[in-house]
């Protein structure tokens, strides 16, 4: 059961990705990024990982993807003025350098295969939680240090006058 | 019944029978709401739809509205982008229904020596569900404004877009105290905490212990559902109908459908977080336990039949406060609205944590 969804999830993780740098338009990207998004949080689900499953929908699907939308609306490029798709140099690299991740993926998985079986209860909101702040305190507050500074950079930016 | 087929049909009569509830109120609702208005505007409201010259208090009014909407022209304007057009009520009504699946209706009972959950899931992430499902609501809407090809629409989708991440900032904030009091987010466990008692007299409900947060997550409640005084996506003085202006037929519908989903499942979640889910005031399992220490004994089945009572009545008097203040705040202006979400929403709400967390730790020396 937990392989049929784990095959089930992953081809649509992987065809809702390539979908997304492949359809012209910037909206269809965008719901097939959200797509996407919702299949990784599934498998998260499989691993156990609930919490890593809803901040993943809360974050990426209902924030990050929300701002590209926003965004795409706002500019509303009519589709037949979009631009022309060519293969340039920086294409052709860039799907040598994904056909290379990719191997390198391969070779990382099969060294690190995931234990199979119910995963231990690593994911849920307290582990996390207990994880956070006790192990990882000096980076999570360095993390928040950090957004903060990208908050008032962001606000310092919008104010400067031009 | 074996093990595994009992599961099945148990979950499928769970999901079954709490989503009839969800839409059956919708239908209800969309009653109450118009009928609401009359009132407190002092005049009658629906009461001509009648079937064999039976009226019911404009009870078949909703009953009419379906059929209309069902067989009016599916209308698709030449400037929208047919698709995303199309996929725009679905985007809207599928996230509206699905914050049901973490409410607890009533305690567990025990059937054939079962233990059954009157929940569809109870998750370990809780709330956070709660507010992945919510998130998801925004995608509807500014769809619905893009894909229309129209002026208004856009407006309206770009107004919510902006309105609704603002306010899920303060509604995140505005839960945290209720995680800290009650040390879970877990929705069950909230409402198993909730069934003790404050020095002595008060139910230990959400409401009591965390007023402050309570009145930050109705207003951002508000606020995500698009619900007057915060529905400026939609404000027909200035936007025509905001984002659903070009929705015709069926489709309109599916948008009027999410929004009185969103009341009924927010009514549900403020029950189940802020009055006790199902608890009903001072009842335990074994009956009732008076603070001035006399005790009722009431039967096991009368118990469980109060209590998922309380919840049902919870979760109606919050889908009617809902009309009640659509009938008697004036709309807010957009920038108002905008300033009440990042000046006062997010500070008090950061405050209430603060606050919160300075109680817990002076009680728990």
């Amino acid at each position: 059961m937990e392989a049929v969804l784990f095959i089930l999830f992953g081809a649509i993780a992987v065809c809702g990705a390539i979908m997304v740098v492949t359809r012209k338009s910037p909206m269809a990207s965008a719901l097939y990024l959200i797509l996407t998004l919702f299949a990784v949080a599934a498998l998260f689900v499989l691993r156990q990982a609930h919490f890593l499953a809803a901040v993943q929908v809360i974050v990426y699907a209902g924030a990050v993807v929300v701002l590209f939308v926003f965004v795409i609306m706002l500019i509303n490029v009519p589709e037949d003025r979009l631009p022309v798709e060519r293969a340039t140099t920086t294409r052709v690299l860039g799907v040598l350098a994904a056909g290379i991740f990719i191997l390198e993926s391969a070779v990382l998985a099969r060294r690190f295969w995931m234990q199979k079986g119910p995963a231990a209860e690593v994911g849920t909101v307290e582990t996390v939680g207990r994880a956070l702040f006790t192990d990882y305190l000096l980076a999570f507050e360095i993390t928040s240090v950090l957004l903060l500074a990208a908050v008032i950079g962001a606000i310092a930016l919008a104010k400067r006058k031009t | 019944m074996t093990g595994p087929l009992f599961d099945i049909a148990v979950a499928v009569a769970r999901i079954a029978v709490f989503f009839a509830f969800c839409f059956g109120l919708v239908v209800v609702m969309t009653w109450v709401e118009r009928k609401g208005a009359a009132y407190i505007q002092d005049r009658r409201g629906p009461n001509r739809a009648d079937i064999f010259g039976i009226r019911a208090w404009g009870l078949f009014h909703p009953l009419a509205d379906a059929l209309k909407f069902l067989f009016k022209e599916d209308f698709i304007p030449d400037n929208a982008h047919r698709l995303f057009y199309q996929m725009a009520p679905m985007f809207s009504l599928a996230p509206a229904i699905l914050g049901i699946a973490v409410i607890p209706f009533g305690p567990d009972v025990t059937v054939m020596g079962r233990r059954i959950a009157l929940q569809i899931a109870d998750l370990n992430v809780g709330i956070l569900y709660l507010f992945a499902v919510s998130g998801m609501t925004v995608y509807g809407v500014v769809l619905a404004g893009w894909a229309s090809g129209s002026k208004y629409p856009l407006l309206g989708g770009l107004r919510s877009s902006a309105q609704m991440l603002s306010y899920e900032v303060s509604m995140g904030l505005s839960l945290i105290g209720i995680f800290m009091v009650f040390e879970s987010v877990r929705m069950s466990q909230i409402v198993t905490g909730q069934g003790g008692l404050l020095f002595g007299v008060l139910p230990k409900w959400g409401v009591f212990v965390q007023p402050l947060g309570f009145i930050l997550f109705l207003v951002a409640q508000y606020a995500e559902a698009n619900r007057t005084p915060f529905d400026l996506p939609e404000g027909e003085s200035e936007l025509v109908a905001g984002y659903h202006t070009e929705y015709a037929s069926f489709k309109f519908s599916m948008f009027m459908m999410a929004e009185y989903l969103h009341m009924v499942v927010g009514a549900a979640v403020v029950a189940t977080l802020f009055f006790g889910g199902w608890q009903f005031p001072y009842l335990g399992d074994a009956g009732f336990l008076l603070p001035g220490g006399s005790t009722v004994a009431v039967p096991p089945a009368l118990v469980l039949l109060l209590r998922i009572g309380a919840f049902v009545s919870k979760v109606l008097f919050f889908a009617w406060l809902y009309v009640w203040i659509r009938w008697t705040i004036p709309r807010l202006r957009y920038d108002q609205v905008m300033r009440l979400g990042w000046k006062v929403m997010l500070p008090l709400s950061l405050l209430n944590i603060f606050a919160t967390g300075l109680i817990l730790l002076l009680l728990n020396k």
